[in-house]
């Protein structure tokens, strides 16, 4: 059993009669990476402020390594790295300038605070710019400065809010290196991201918020299962002269739905891996196999399909 | 549901000291108002304007050198055809100083998109307000210091005669009125980057404050005090209750009492700033000067509501400050 570092029971906030959060129950334990989805506005940068001790929760109860952020807040955020989602820097200072602040506000010695610059620097491969005042940076470096940051704190758990937004292919598959980086060192990530795919990447977990509520969480699967319908998708190529292949394969046991997008392709819907059973039915019924695999269930389509549940009333 | 009832109850008790970290904003901000470029021009337009008028004023004084008591307080209240005397060019600069130094202290930092991260160190945001004004406060107290000594040192090479000990006693209670009056302003310029989050905004907002105060206030006054205790009878009693009242209601104004403080330190032969009836002359050497204690009570009042004014502005912007949510 892991440790349970970060602990939420029905947080809510509410700003007048608006609800940003409403009974959010979190667990997260150390080494895990939690990814927090949603619409613009569903509360998770609310969630994020609460957990930090940046925001009072109208009621609620958080516990972060054991300690309440309302109360305790600086033992909490000498202990937990918070990537903001648009990171700023004062652009008049230098890299290692910027990073000498943070440090002298976490109370790090100078000789250990003057180590921990230069190794996190060169950890982010700022190690040539670090003289350069910070205005002369792009949005990838100045992602980049801020994880530095993270690491100079040596956090046991980090939260970064839109870490990838903006960034370009390659600094975003680094950065994804360095989340899988911090997992190994068992350090606990919460991030908040759009980018779907990159969350389906590192994620061991991930939240759905839907206006305020934790509407879905679990690993991808067992969200795809959840959201829809626990099916295995299987793709089909096949050629063939006359509709013996679609019928063949709604014949087989323990398929629930076929779909035929194109002349020659068959999505089958099943309630188990029905790979090999496909194949053998698409020859027996005189068809030109051509491709046959499963698709991984996608974090993309489960957003799609929840959301679109959620419109035409189907989910509340 | 114990749960929910005890978690509901707000925390109380902060833990951890709410000046961990304060020395770090401190040291921070008074390196970037030092090597700002704003501070440059400010400072150099006061250095241009103390120099400018100290040499006229010594031009005036080396005449009378050696009749005078009081030489060093002269070089400040010496002006000369058409350049005013060197205070009343401090009280237009130190509020802008002030005013330049304050005025972003807080929107800057929304702005910059640089609060949230900042606040997510192990700070409260206690250390960072008030790590703010002290830099200013200190910033300003460093220039004015300078300023001061440059004065003096001029003085003493122009004028050729060291000052007084009670000469150094006036200026030093002068240099704490002109810091505190820049804490005044420093203040006014803090609490307009907590209320306002465009720095411009900000910026005209205090200045328009110090204008106020500077050309409008008197004139205020005035009217108020005509409508307030009325002259109707022409009486004598009428008469000086309408200008008591006059002179109450222009001491609202940090100008108003930086000027009087001033007065009475630098001119020695000051024994009232409001009227004097003949009655109470009586036995007064006229023009003779007062000990440096009595001028001292004599401006008391005026230095404490300087000081009690800059703290007030401050705790008005702490309690803005606090209650902000920080999502920029």
């Amino acid at each position: 059993m892991v440790e349970v570092v970060l602990e939420t029971q029905n947080l809510t906030k509410r700003y007048g009669d608006f609800v940003a959060v409403n009974n959010l129950n979190l667990v997260l334990g150390s080494g895990q990476v939690f990814g927090l989805l949603g619409p613009n506005g569903a509360g998770k940068t609310t969630s994020i402020l609460m957990l930090l001790g940046l925001t009072e929760p109208t009621s609620g109860f958080v516990r972060v390594l054991g300690l309440d952020p309302t109360r305790n807040p600086l033992a909490v955020k000498a202990r937990v790295g918070y990537l903001p989602d648009q990171i700023g820097f004062y652009d008049e200072l230098t890299a290692r300038e910027n990073l000498g602040y943070i440090a002298r506000l976490n109370g790090i010695s100078r000789p250990e605070a003057k180590r921990r610059i230069e190794a996190a620097l060169e950890r982010m491969g700022l190690a040539e710019v670090a003289e350069k005042r910070v205005r002369t940076f792009s949005r990838g470096m100045r992602q980049r400065l801020g994880l530095a940051e993270l690491l100079l704190k040596q956090p046991r758990i980090i939260i970064m809010d839109e870490p990838t937004l903006g960034l370009d292919p390659e600094a975003a598959r680094d950065f994804l290196n360095l989340i899988r980086e911090l997992k190994n060192d068992n350090i606990t990530v919460l991030l908040s991201s759009h980018m779907l795919h990159q969350v389906q990447a590192v994620c061991d977990r991930v939240g759905l918020f839907h206006k305020g509520v934790m509407v879905l969480e679990g690993s991808v699967p067992e969200l795809a299962r959840n959201v829809l319908g626990g099916a295995y998708r299987i793709h089909v190529q096949a050629e063939s002269r006359n509709g013996d292949v679609e019928h063949a394969l709604q014949g087989l046991p323990g398929v629930l739905a076929v779909q035929r997008p194109a002349a020659s392709q068959y999505v089958v819907e099943a309630a188990h891996d029905l790979r090999a059973e496909a194949a053998q039915a698409v020859i027996q019924a005189g068809g030109r196999l051509a491709a046959l695999d499963m698709a991984e269930p996608s974090l993309d389509d489960i957003y799609t399909r929840y959301f679109q549940e959620v419109q035409h009333g189907a989910r509340n | 549901m114990a749960l929910a009832t005890e978690t509901l109850r707000p925390a109380r008790v902060r833990e951890g000291s709410p000046w961990t970290g304060l020395w770090a904003v401190v040291a921070k901000d008074m390196a970037d108002h030092l090597t700002s470029t704003r501070m440059r021009i400010l400072e150099l337009l006061i250095v241009l304007t103390a120099v400018g008028t100290v040499f006229a004023a010594t031009e005036n004084l080396r005449d009378t050198v050696g009749q005078d008591r009081f030489l060093f307080l002269r070089l400040f209240t010496t002006g000369q055809e058409p350049l005013p005397a060197f205070i009343g060019f401090l009280s237009f600069l130190v509020p802008l100083l002030a005013i330049g130094l304050a005025f972003d202290a807080i929107n800057g930092e929304f702005n910059r998109r640089t609060m949230s991260r900042v606040l997510a160190q192990p700070i409260y945001r206690d250390a960072l307000l008030l790590g703010k004004f002290l830099a200013g406060l200190f910033t300003l107290s460093l220039v004015l210091t300078a300023i001061w000594l440059l004065i003096i040192g001029m003085g003493i090479l122009r004028l050729g005669v060291p000052p007084g000990g009670e000469e150094v006693g006036r200026l030093l209670f002068f240099l704490l009125a002109t810091i505190f009056y820049g804490g005044i302003w420093l203040g006014v310029a803090l609490l307009c980057s907590t209320v306002f989050r465009q720095t411009a905004t900000a910026a005209l907002t205090a200045l328009a404050v110090w204008l106020f105060f500077i050309i409008f206030w008197g004139m205020l006054a005035n009217l108020a005090a005509r409508t307030l205790a009325p002259v109707q009878l022409g009486t004598p009693q009428e008469i000086i209750a309408q200008v008591e009242t006059s002179q109450a209601l222009a001491r609202l104004s940090p100008n108003t009492l930086y000027v009087e403080a001033t007065i009475g330190l630098l001119n020695p032969s000051t024994r009232s700033f409001g009227l004097v009836l003949p009655t109470q002359l009586q036995g007064a050497l006229l023009g003779a000067p007062l000990p440096l204690d009595q001028s001292l009570i004599l401006i008391w009042p005026q230095l404490t509501a300087l000081i009690a004014i800059t703290i007030l502005l401050f705790a008005l912007s702490y309690v803005i400050f606090q209650r902000q949510e920080i999502r920029a």
